[in-house]
Protein backbone atom coordinates (compact mmCIF):
# COMPACT_ATOMS: atom_id res chain seq x y z
CA UNK A 1 0.00 0.00 0.00
CA UNK A 2 1.53 3.22 -1.19
CA UNK A 3 1.47 5.67 1.59
CA UNK A 4 2.19 8.66 -0.55
CA UNK A 5 1.20 12.39 0.45
CA UNK A 6 1.66 15.23 -1.97
CA UNK A 7 1.28 18.68 0.02
CA UNK A 8 1.49 22.31 -0.76
CA UNK A 9 1.56 25.16 2.04
CA UNK A 10 1.44 28.78 0.91
CA UNK A 11 2.23 31.30 3.56
CA UNK A 12 0.18 35.10 2.56
CA UNK A 13 -0.59 38.07 5.31
CA UNK A 14 -0.52 35.95 8.48
CA UNK A 15 -1.94 32.91 7.29
CA UNK A 16 -0.71 29.59 5.87
CA UNK A 17 -2.89 27.62 3.18
CA UNK A 18 -2.69 24.02 3.70
CA UNK A 19 -3.02 21.72 0.44
CA UNK A 20 -2.75 17.50 0.89
CA UNK A 21 -3.74 15.40 -1.39
CA UNK A 22 -3.67 11.25 -0.25
CA UNK A 23 -3.11 8.22 -2.19
CA UNK A 24 -5.44 5.91 -0.34
CA UNK A 25 -8.34 3.36 -1.85
CA UNK A 26 -10.90 4.78 0.66
CA UNK A 27 -12.95 1.48 0.08
CA UNK A 28 -16.28 1.40 2.43
CA UNK A 29 -16.83 -2.02 2.93
CA UNK A 30 -19.68 -1.64 1.11
CA UNK A 31 -18.52 -2.58 -2.36
CA UNK A 32 -18.85 -5.69 -4.17
CA UNK A 33 -16.11 -6.76 -6.47
CA UNK A 34 -17.22 -8.04 -10.46
CA UNK A 35 -17.26 -11.55 -8.98
CA UNK A 36 -19.54 -10.08 -5.99
CA UNK A 37 -17.61 -10.47 -3.36
CA UNK A 38 -17.42 -7.95 -0.47
CA UNK A 39 -14.60 -5.58 -1.27
CA UNK A 40 -12.56 -4.79 2.46
CA UNK A 41 -12.79 -1.93 4.33
CA UNK A 42 -10.11 -0.18 3.98
CA UNK A 43 -10.35 4.34 4.89
CA UNK A 44 -8.39 6.49 6.60
CA UNK A 45 -9.91 6.94 10.21
CA UNK A 46 -7.73 9.60 11.31
CA UNK A 47 -5.76 12.39 9.65
CA UNK A 48 -3.63 15.46 11.27
CA UNK A 49 -1.71 18.36 10.39
CA UNK A 50 0.92 19.62 11.80
CA UNK A 51 3.22 22.60 11.95
CA UNK A 52 6.79 21.55 12.98
CA UNK A 53 6.03 19.79 15.79
CA UNK A 54 2.68 21.20 16.52
CA UNK A 55 -0.73 20.11 15.82
CA UNK A 56 -2.62 22.36 14.08
CA UNK A 57 -5.64 20.00 12.84
CA UNK A 58 -6.82 16.64 13.93
CA UNK A 59 -9.94 15.00 12.18
CA UNK A 60 -11.16 11.59 12.15
CA UNK A 61 -12.00 10.31 9.08
CA UNK A 62 -14.78 7.52 7.48
CA UNK A 63 -16.07 5.80 4.96
CA UNK A 64 -17.45 8.12 3.53
CA UNK A 65 -14.52 10.46 2.14
CA UNK A 66 -13.78 9.92 -1.51
CA UNK A 67 -11.01 7.75 -2.69
CA UNK A 68 -7.04 9.63 -3.14
CA UNK A 69 -8.77 12.22 -0.02
CA UNK A 70 -8.00 15.91 -0.87
CA UNK A 71 -7.41 18.00 2.39
CA UNK A 72 -7.20 22.03 2.70
CA UNK A 73 -6.21 23.72 5.52
CA UNK A 74 -5.48 27.22 6.84
CA UNK A 75 -4.07 28.09 10.56
CA UNK A 76 -2.53 31.41 11.94
CA UNK A 77 0.94 31.85 12.07
CA UNK A 78 3.52 29.92 9.64
CA UNK A 79 6.37 31.76 7.96
CA UNK A 80 8.33 30.27 4.59
CA UNK A 81 10.67 27.94 5.37
CA UNK A 82 8.81 25.97 7.91
CA UNK A 83 7.84 22.71 7.48
CA UNK A 84 4.51 21.16 7.40
CA UNK A 85 3.42 17.57 7.74
CA UNK A 86 0.46 15.97 6.89
CA UNK A 87 -0.15 11.96 9.07
CA UNK A 88 -2.98 9.61 8.61
CA UNK A 89 -3.88 6.64 9.91
CA UNK A 90 -6.34 3.90 8.43
CA UNK A 91 -8.86 1.14 9.94
CA UNK A 92 -6.09 -1.74 9.09
CA UNK A 93 -3.43 0.22 10.87
CA UNK A 94 -2.06 1.56 7.59
CA UNK A 95 -0.06 4.41 8.24
CA UNK A 96 1.05 7.35 5.78
CA UNK A 97 3.18 10.44 6.11
CA UNK A 98 4.68 13.58 4.01
CA UNK A 99 5.84 16.87 5.07
CA UNK A 100 7.12 19.80 3.32
CA UNK A 101 8.33 23.34 3.73
CA UNK A 102 6.23 26.28 3.47
CA UNK A 103 6.38 28.74 0.38
CA UNK B 1 -50.85 24.59 -19.57
CA UNK B 2 -49.64 27.87 -18.07
CA UNK B 3 -47.47 25.39 -16.11
CA UNK B 4 -46.16 23.72 -18.81
CA UNK B 5 -44.68 27.51 -20.29
CA UNK B 6 -43.13 28.88 -17.86
CA UNK B 7 -41.11 25.28 -17.12
CA UNK B 8 -40.07 26.09 -21.33
CA UNK B 9 -39.01 29.43 -20.43
CA UNK B 10 -36.75 28.48 -17.32
CA UNK B 11 -35.01 26.49 -19.63
CA UNK B 12 -34.29 28.41 -22.64
CA UNK B 13 -33.07 31.09 -19.91
CA UNK B 14 -30.69 28.92 -18.26
CA UNK B 15 -27.03 29.99 -19.37
CA UNK B 16 -25.84 27.62 -22.15
CA UNK B 17 -24.07 24.26 -20.76
CA UNK B 18 -21.33 24.98 -23.46
CA UNK B 19 -18.77 23.20 -20.47
CA UNK B 20 -19.71 20.70 -17.46
CA UNK B 21 -21.43 23.14 -15.44
CA UNK B 22 -20.77 22.19 -12.14
CA UNK B 23 -18.17 20.00 -12.84
CA UNK B 24 -15.90 22.79 -14.22
CA UNK B 25 -16.45 24.51 -10.61
CA UNK B 26 -14.72 21.23 -9.22
CA UNK B 27 -11.93 21.24 -11.32
CA UNK B 28 -11.39 24.56 -10.55
CA UNK B 29 -11.10 23.90 -6.65
CA UNK B 30 -8.88 21.03 -7.38
CA UNK B 31 -6.74 23.32 -9.29
CA UNK B 32 -3.52 21.39 -9.88
CA UNK B 33 -4.30 18.73 -7.29
CA UNK B 34 -5.49 16.12 -9.72
CA UNK B 35 -4.95 12.80 -8.06
CA UNK B 36 -3.65 11.63 -11.35
CA UNK B 37 -0.16 12.59 -10.34
CA UNK B 38 0.21 9.76 -8.30
CA UNK B 39 -0.55 7.62 -11.10
CA UNK B 40 1.79 10.03 -13.19
CA UNK B 41 4.65 8.84 -10.85
CA UNK B 42 3.69 5.22 -10.78
CA UNK B 43 3.76 5.19 -14.93
CA UNK B 44 7.21 6.80 -14.94
CA UNK B 45 8.55 4.05 -12.61
CA UNK B 46 6.92 1.14 -14.40
CA UNK B 47 8.90 2.58 -17.58
CA UNK B 48 12.28 2.35 -15.73
CA UNK B 49 11.69 -1.17 -14.33
CA UNK B 50 12.72 -4.22 -15.96
CA UNK B 51 10.13 -6.55 -16.34
CA UNK B 52 9.42 -9.97 -17.67
CA UNK B 53 11.43 -12.73 -18.14
CA UNK B 54 14.33 -11.00 -20.28
CA UNK B 55 14.43 -8.94 -17.49
CA UNK B 56 14.16 -5.43 -19.09
CA UNK B 57 12.93 -2.01 -18.94
CA UNK B 58 10.78 -0.22 -21.32
CA UNK B 59 13.41 2.59 -22.51
CA UNK B 60 14.24 0.79 -25.64
CA UNK B 61 10.72 0.96 -26.35
CA UNK B 62 10.19 3.03 -30.19
CA UNK B 63 7.13 4.82 -29.24
CA UNK B 64 7.31 6.64 -32.83
CA UNK B 65 9.67 9.33 -32.41
CA UNK B 66 12.72 6.52 -31.31
CA UNK B 67 13.75 4.44 -28.99
CA UNK B 68 12.89 5.53 -25.79
CA UNK B 69 11.48 8.87 -26.77
CA UNK B 70 8.70 9.57 -24.61
CA UNK B 71 8.42 13.31 -24.63
CA UNK B 72 5.48 13.92 -26.99
CA UNK B 73 5.09 10.77 -28.20
CA UNK B 74 1.30 10.17 -27.08
CA UNK B 75 0.19 13.34 -29.44
CA UNK B 76 1.51 11.77 -32.38
CA UNK B 77 -0.65 8.53 -31.79
CA UNK B 78 -2.66 6.46 -33.90
CA UNK B 79 0.17 5.86 -36.37
CA UNK B 80 1.73 3.17 -38.88
CA UNK B 81 4.80 1.31 -37.08
CA UNK B 82 6.82 -0.26 -40.01
CA UNK B 83 8.07 -3.32 -37.09
CA UNK B 84 4.47 -4.17 -37.25
CA UNK B 85 3.23 -3.54 -40.14
CA UNK B 86 0.24 -2.24 -38.34
CA UNK B 87 -1.57 1.01 -37.16
CA UNK B 88 -1.26 1.12 -33.41
CA UNK B 89 -2.82 3.22 -30.36
CA UNK B 90 -0.55 4.06 -27.30
CA UNK B 91 -2.09 0.90 -25.69
CA UNK B 92 -1.28 -1.28 -28.50
CA UNK B 93 1.97 -0.19 -28.80
CA UNK B 94 2.92 -0.24 -25.41
CA UNK B 95 1.50 -4.01 -25.23
CA UNK B 96 3.89 -4.50 -28.20
CA UNK B 97 7.29 -3.10 -26.52
CA UNK B 98 6.17 -5.65 -23.45
CA UNK B 99 5.68 -8.67 -25.66
CA UNK B 100 9.07 -8.08 -28.18
CA UNK B 101 11.39 -6.24 -25.70
CA UNK B 102 10.34 -7.72 -22.15
CA UNK B 103 9.34 -11.51 -23.63
CA UNK B 104 5.90 -10.94 -21.97
CA UNK B 105 2.64 -12.91 -22.86
CA UNK B 106 0.55 -10.95 -24.56
CA UNK B 107 -2.45 -13.21 -23.34
CA UNK B 108 -1.55 -12.84 -20.02
CA UNK B 109 -1.15 -8.88 -20.31
CA UNK B 110 -4.81 -8.85 -21.65
CA UNK B 111 -6.69 -10.72 -19.10
CA UNK B 112 -6.67 -7.55 -16.90
CA UNK B 113 -5.66 -4.01 -18.87
CA UNK B 114 -8.40 -1.40 -17.21
CA UNK B 115 -9.01 -1.20 -13.25
CA UNK B 116 -11.87 -3.13 -11.84
CA UNK B 117 -13.83 -1.72 -9.13
CA UNK B 118 -11.88 -1.85 -6.05
CA UNK B 119 -8.52 -1.79 -7.94
CA UNK B 120 -6.07 1.82 -8.23
CA UNK B 121 -4.99 1.01 -11.14
CA UNK B 122 -3.33 -0.89 -13.67
CA UNK B 123 0.30 -0.86 -15.05
CA UNK B 124 -0.81 -0.21 -18.42
CA UNK B 125 -3.33 2.62 -17.46
CA UNK B 126 -0.04 4.07 -15.22
CA UNK B 127 2.37 3.86 -18.31
CA UNK B 128 -0.58 5.62 -20.69
CA UNK B 129 -1.14 8.33 -18.00
CA UNK B 130 2.36 8.93 -17.74
CA UNK B 131 2.89 8.93 -21.60
CA UNK B 132 0.24 11.60 -21.50
CA UNK B 133 1.88 13.55 -19.06
CA UNK B 134 5.26 13.57 -21.54
CA UNK B 135 2.97 15.02 -24.52
CA UNK B 136 1.67 18.13 -21.97
CA UNK B 137 1.36 20.93 -23.88
CA UNK B 138 2.46 19.36 -27.03
CA UNK B 139 -0.10 20.07 -30.44
CA UNK B 140 -1.89 16.94 -31.31
CA UNK B 141 -0.56 15.96 -34.58
CA UNK B 142 -1.37 12.46 -35.45
CA UNK B 143 0.54 10.97 -38.16
CA UNK B 144 -1.52 10.46 -41.63
CA UNK B 145 1.23 9.86 -44.05
CA UNK B 146 1.06 6.02 -44.14
CA UNK B 147 -2.28 5.11 -46.52
CA UNK B 148 -2.89 2.50 -43.74
CA UNK B 149 -2.90 5.52 -41.46
CA UNK B 150 -5.69 7.19 -43.77
CA UNK B 151 -7.67 4.21 -44.34
CA UNK B 152 -8.01 3.57 -40.40
CA UNK B 153 -9.69 7.27 -40.44
CA UNK B 154 -11.70 6.42 -43.44
CA UNK B 155 -12.63 3.78 -41.23
CA UNK B 156 -12.87 5.15 -37.78
CA UNK B 157 -15.37 7.74 -39.62
CA UNK B 158 -17.75 5.07 -41.09
CA UNK B 159 -18.00 3.28 -37.95
CA UNK B 160 -18.62 6.48 -35.84
CA UNK B 161 -21.63 6.32 -38.45
CA UNK B 162 -22.62 3.55 -38.04
CA UNK B 163 -26.00 2.46 -36.42
CA UNK B 164 -25.79 -1.11 -34.73
CA UNK B 165 -27.02 -3.09 -31.91
CA UNK B 166 -30.32 -3.30 -30.18
CA UNK B 167 -30.97 0.45 -29.34
CA UNK B 168 -29.38 0.95 -32.86
CA UNK B 169 -27.17 3.46 -31.60
CA UNK B 170 -23.95 4.72 -33.52
CA UNK B 171 -21.23 6.79 -31.90
CA UNK B 172 -22.63 9.83 -33.56
CA UNK B 173 -26.01 9.40 -31.93
CA UNK B 174 -24.59 10.94 -29.02
CA UNK B 175 -21.53 12.79 -30.26
CA UNK B 176 -22.37 14.78 -33.43
CA UNK B 177 -24.65 18.05 -32.16
CA UNK B 178 -23.22 20.77 -30.20
CA UNK B 179 -24.23 21.97 -26.74
CA UNK B 180 -25.90 18.34 -25.93
CA UNK B 181 -25.90 16.47 -22.52
CA UNK B 182 -26.98 13.56 -21.40
CA UNK B 183 -28.57 14.38 -17.45
CA UNK B 184 -25.83 16.79 -15.94
CA UNK B 185 -23.17 15.19 -18.19
CA UNK B 186 -22.08 17.29 -21.34
CA UNK B 187 -21.26 15.59 -24.31
CA UNK B 188 -18.78 16.52 -27.12
CA UNK B 189 -19.63 16.59 -30.41
CA UNK B 190 -16.78 14.92 -31.84
CA UNK B 191 -17.48 16.18 -35.85
CA UNK B 192 -16.23 19.64 -34.52
CA UNK B 193 -12.50 20.46 -34.39
CA UNK B 194 -12.61 22.47 -31.11
CA UNK B 195 -15.13 19.59 -28.96
CA UNK B 196 -12.33 17.10 -30.29
CA UNK B 197 -9.63 19.01 -29.60
CA UNK B 198 -10.88 19.19 -25.74
CA UNK B 199 -11.82 15.60 -25.68
CA UNK B 200 -9.14 13.74 -26.82
CA UNK B 201 -7.00 16.45 -25.18
CA UNK B 202 -8.20 15.74 -21.90
CA UNK B 203 -7.96 11.81 -22.13
CA UNK B 204 -6.39 9.64 -20.05
CA UNK B 205 -8.04 11.27 -17.29
CA UNK B 206 -9.25 11.02 -13.49
CA UNK B 207 -12.33 10.03 -12.90
CA UNK B 208 -13.56 11.44 -9.79
CA UNK B 209 -16.68 8.60 -9.34
CA UNK B 210 -14.78 6.34 -10.03
CA UNK B 211 -11.19 7.17 -8.01
CA UNK B 212 -8.92 6.03 -11.17
CA UNK B 213 -7.32 7.09 -14.39
CA UNK B 214 -8.90 5.72 -16.95
CA UNK B 215 -7.71 5.82 -20.58
CA UNK B 216 -9.29 6.75 -24.17
CA UNK B 217 -8.78 2.52 -24.98
CA UNK B 218 -11.24 2.20 -22.07
CA UNK B 219 -13.58 5.13 -22.60
CA UNK B 220 -14.28 3.68 -26.15
CA UNK B 221 -14.79 0.67 -24.61
CA UNK B 222 -17.42 2.01 -22.14
CA UNK B 223 -19.53 3.57 -24.77
CA UNK B 224 -19.78 0.46 -26.63
CA UNK B 225 -20.76 -0.74 -23.58
CA UNK B 226 -23.41 2.07 -23.15
CA UNK B 227 -24.75 1.54 -27.38
CA UNK B 228 -24.99 -2.14 -26.34
CA UNK B 229 -22.41 -3.42 -28.82
CA UNK B 230 -20.40 -6.46 -28.64
CA UNK B 231 -17.18 -5.75 -25.79
CA UNK B 232 -14.41 -3.40 -27.84
CA UNK B 233 -11.21 -5.25 -28.03
CA UNK B 234 -8.14 -3.41 -26.51
CA UNK B 235 -6.25 -2.74 -29.85
CA UNK B 236 -8.50 -3.97 -32.32
CA UNK B 237 -9.03 -2.46 -35.53
CA UNK B 238 -12.07 -0.57 -34.92
CA UNK B 239 -10.35 1.10 -31.24
CA UNK B 240 -8.00 2.14 -33.17
CA UNK B 241 -10.05 3.23 -36.37
CA UNK B 242 -12.08 5.71 -34.06
CA UNK B 243 -9.37 6.74 -32.21
CA UNK B 244 -7.64 7.52 -35.10
CA UNK B 245 -10.99 9.58 -36.29
CA UNK B 246 -10.74 11.33 -32.98
CA UNK B 247 -7.07 12.29 -33.23
CA UNK B 248 -7.57 14.04 -36.64
CA UNK B 249 -10.43 15.67 -35.80
CA UNK B 250 -8.83 17.01 -32.81
CA UNK B 251 -5.64 17.27 -35.01
CA UNK B 252 -4.17 21.20 -34.10
CA UNK B 253 -5.51 21.39 -30.19
CA UNK B 254 -2.67 20.92 -27.32
CA UNK B 255 -2.67 17.84 -25.03
CA UNK B 256 -3.93 18.39 -22.01
CA UNK B 257 -3.63 15.32 -19.93
CA UNK B 258 -4.39 13.75 -17.53
CA UNK B 259 -7.66 15.39 -17.27
CA UNK B 260 -10.68 15.44 -14.41
CA UNK B 261 -13.69 14.19 -14.88
CA UNK B 262 -16.35 13.95 -13.00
Amino acid sequence: MSSRIKIRAQHADGITEVKALMRHPMETGMRKDQAGESIPAHFITEVAVFHGERPVMQGYWGAAVSANPFLGVRFKGGEAGDIVKVTWLDNQGGTGEGETAIR
Amino acid sequence: MTRTWVWIVAVLAMPALSGDGIFDEYRDLMGDDNPAIFVIDEGEALWFEPQGPLAVSLEDCDLGLGAGVTEGAYARFPRYFEDAKTVMDVESRLLHCMETLQGRDRNALLIKPYSLRGDLGTELEALVTWLAAESEGAVIAPEQTHASERAMYALGEEIFFYRAGPHDFSCATCHEQSNMRIRLQALPNLTDHGDAAATFGSWPAYRISEGLVRTMGWRLQDCFRQQRWPGLKLGSEVSIALQTYMAVNAAGGVMAAPGLKR
